[in-house]
């Protein structure tokens, strides 16, 4: 019995020891501003035969959810890189999936954008090895989002805004606002959603921005811990509305169509997906404004297709692929000949693709942190770890 | 040379015994064994908060945020809620359809009752949990149609859903222990205690039960440790309602340490109850 006992406690020591061996990490050298120090491609190479995407639904379609939906197919005969993509549900997602070091590139929100650069997950990119990035809008360039000190991190994709679903035979009359969303009386109680992340604190919080001025929030992703628990307790209160959450699309887009939820957060890509289906539901940018996104594609520190990984992101930053993806998603191009090329002429007009004054009240996701980001410094801001916690708390309580 | 090499093997004992089971041991010892202290010693680190990074500085702070926080602490009553009224309900389904198989049905249709209990194991996880999101669709799925018309309406997606879902998926796993239980069980005990006078239900409980406890037990390990850590089933007919497992889901990306944390209750969980189980000496006449 003893001898058993020895031979076991002599096995638990040496995994522990060697668990312990391959958690010895060396430390990153690190630039003054804390971005670890990643080298730049210095120039193309051939192809490696394939490139490991981390995308957001409907950024790189083959033809398989429609056929004539397809900007893959020609690239891959082209550079000879076959696409492999991982869809990611969320920002957080995306972040954990680049962190694995098994994808090449990500079209990473700027609320994962600047958490990979300081992770040291992404490398800067090198811009004049990517020729369409010269058309891309100067506006989006070289913003605080994707770039630091100067190096570029990455090319912009496209921007677009959170939007409020609702199915037009059954939610009458049409919504307007976010309010819809957050009022306990609604008579579409346990029919309503919302976005399964963190990051739907500031959807809260641009709500009280509108209903509550008193609270001071100027923007949506800097809340100190007043504003911060004003936003959880609307939350909380939204709570029993709920009947889903969303994370996967395609459940969401299979709940509009069989009406277990009318009416909630969305992305322009499900209302379409949605309305092939026969589904009549609308997508709306209510008034008051809202979040949304402003996507960059970024390439791996640690890719090992770099030379397909380029590849993709000229290829993307294409005028024609970058109309192919801003018309399915449901976005506004980044590439300014895109505009020409859509088959909704009115595509660039119909979504601001030019138009600064309409972005102004689009919030672009953003990770808070303590140092507030809209520029307060009598006050500390709830960092983005706190969302995190509150939401599972939220979720889970 | 091989002929050799067994001759020499053959008289050896002990080096026999060290090349036959020095991969299982040591599967077992890195693999297994491995990954679960890497998930106890992961469940003392933290994260970075802005970039997500580990930091492996040993800290309590995770188990903190887990004890004071009240939502985890529903998680768990909830989780072990289902888990048993899987159980119970896996039990209740089972006896009856596994005394029919073993003791009363021909040898025949033995053999087909036995194949039909396995065949849905044959079919996706994810194809029946779907399946059963559309038959409880509130308002327009097939259990509302069915039963509307007599006033009996889909509980909706929720706890109730997900305890259906999970005893549907995991019934087989209790049938067949309680079924081969059953069939080692001499035909004359029941017999023996017909004839002296026992009412069936007696039978049942004073013969059949204790004789078949170590099978239950057996099933209700399956069903419950199945149940304790499942989270695609609440994912897709829960509605809103989390379980552990979907605690663990929804952190693992972010705060990997925070997931090992609550990785660690279900394994807890377990842990303790396979003491309870040895302690009643089920596992020992299994």
């Amino acid at each position: 019995m003893h001898k058993k006992r020895l031979v076991s406690l002599i096995a638990v020591a040496s995994v522990a020891a060697l668990i312990l061996a391959g958690c010895s990490s060396g430390s990153d050298s690190a630039s003054d501003s804390g971005v670890p120090k990643v080298d730049m491609m210095k120039e193309l190479g051939a192809g490696e035969g394939q490139v490991n995407i981390v995308a957001w639904a409907g950024y790189v379609e083959n033809g398989s959810t429609d056929p004539n939906v397809d900007w893959v197919t020609g690239f891959e005969k082209e550079t000879g890189c076959k696409v492999n993509v991982k869809t990611g549900a969320t920002s957080d997602d995306m972040v954990a999936l680049m962190k694995t070091g098994e994808y090449d590139v990500v079209s990473a929100s700027g609320d994962a954008s600047l958490r990979l650069i300081y992770g040291g997950d992404v490398a800067p990119v090198n811009t004049d090895l990517i020729p369409n990035y010269a058309d891309i809008f100067e506006n989006l360039k070289m913003q605080q989002w994707n770039s630091v000190d100067g190096v570029a991190y990455g090319v912009p994709h496209g921007r677009g805004a959170n939007l409020l679903a609702y199915r037009t035979d059954i939610v009458k009359p049409a919504p307007t606002s976010w309010a819809s969303v957050f009022d306990v009386n609604s008579p579409y109680k346990g029919k309503i959603t919302a976005y399964d992340s963190p990051i739907y604190i500031a959807d809260a919080a641009l709500y009280l921005m509108e209903t509550k001025p008193e609270l001071g929030i100027k923007y949506p992703y800097a809340l100190d811990q007043t504003q911060f628990d004003a936003a959880i307790e609307v939350l909380k209160a939204q709570k029993p509305l709920i009947g889903e959450y969303w994370g996967d699309y395609l459940k969401h887009v299979a709940s509009l169509k069989s009406g277990g939820t009318v009416l909630g957060t969305t992305w322009q890509v499900n209302i379409n997906l949605a309305k092939g289906e026969g589904t009549k539901v609308e997508g709306i940018k209510p008034t008051g404004g809202s979040t949304g996104w402003s996507d960059t594609w970024m390439v791996s520190s640690k890719a090992k297709n770099p030379n397909c990984a380029y590849m993709w992101m000229n290829h993307i930053a294409s005028p024609a692929a970058n109309a192919g993806v801003a018309e399915w998603f449901g976005e506004a191009p980044s590439n300014a000949k895109s505009c020409d090329l859509t088959a909704d002429k009115n595509h660039c007009a119909t979504f601001h693709a030019a138009d600064d004054a309409y972005w102004e009240d689009v919030y672009y996701w953003n990770t808070a942190t303590e140092a507030c980001l809209d520029g307060r410094t009598d006050v500390k801001c709830v960092p983005y770890a706190e969302w995190v916690k509150a939401w599972s708390s939220l979720r889970n309580s | 040379m091989l002929n050799s090499l067994s001759n020499y093997l053959h008289k050896k004992d002990r080096l026999r015994l060290v090349a036959l089971l020095t991969t299982p041991v040591l599967w077992l010892v890195v693999a297994y064994l491995g990954a679960l202290a890497m998930l106890l010693v992961t469940a003392f680190f933290t994260i970075d908060g802005f970039t997500g990074n580990v930091i492996q500085q040993f800290n309590l702070g995770n188990f903190q945020d887990m004890l004071t926080d009240a939502a985890y602490k529903n998680v768990v009553l909830r989780t072990l809620g289902i888990a048993i009224s899987v159980t119970l309900i896996c039990s209740v389904l089972a006896i009856p359809m596994a005394f029919y198989m073993a003791k009363i049905a021909r040898p025949r249709s033995q053999k087909i009752l036995v194949a039909l209990v396995l065949t849905p194991l044959w079919a996706s996880y994810l194809v029946k949990i779907y399946a059963w999101r559309t038959m409880l669709e509130p308002g327009n799925g097939v259990l509302d149609w069915l039963l509307g018309p007599i006033g009996i309406h889909s509980p909706g997606f929720g706890g109730p859903a997900i305890i259906i879902g999970l005893s549907y998926l995991w019934l087989p796993y209790m049938i067949l222990p309680i079924y081969a239980g059953l069939e080692r069980l001499p035909n004359n005990l029941l017999d023996a205690s017909g004839d002296l006078g026992a009412h069936n239900f007696y039978t049942f409980r004073k013969v059949i039960l204790p004789l078949i406890f170590p099978s239950l037990v057996a099933g209700s390990m399956f069903t419950f440790s199945l149940s304790l850590g499942d989270y695609i089933t609440a994912q897709i007919i829960g509605g809103k309602l989390q379980m552990l497992g979907n605690v663990v889901y929804q952190n693992f990306s972010i705060n990997l340490p925070f997931a090992a944390t609550i990785a660690m209750i279900p394994v807890s969980i377990m842990a303790l109850y396979l003491y309870l189980v040895r302690r009643t000496g089920a596992l020992a006449s299994m």
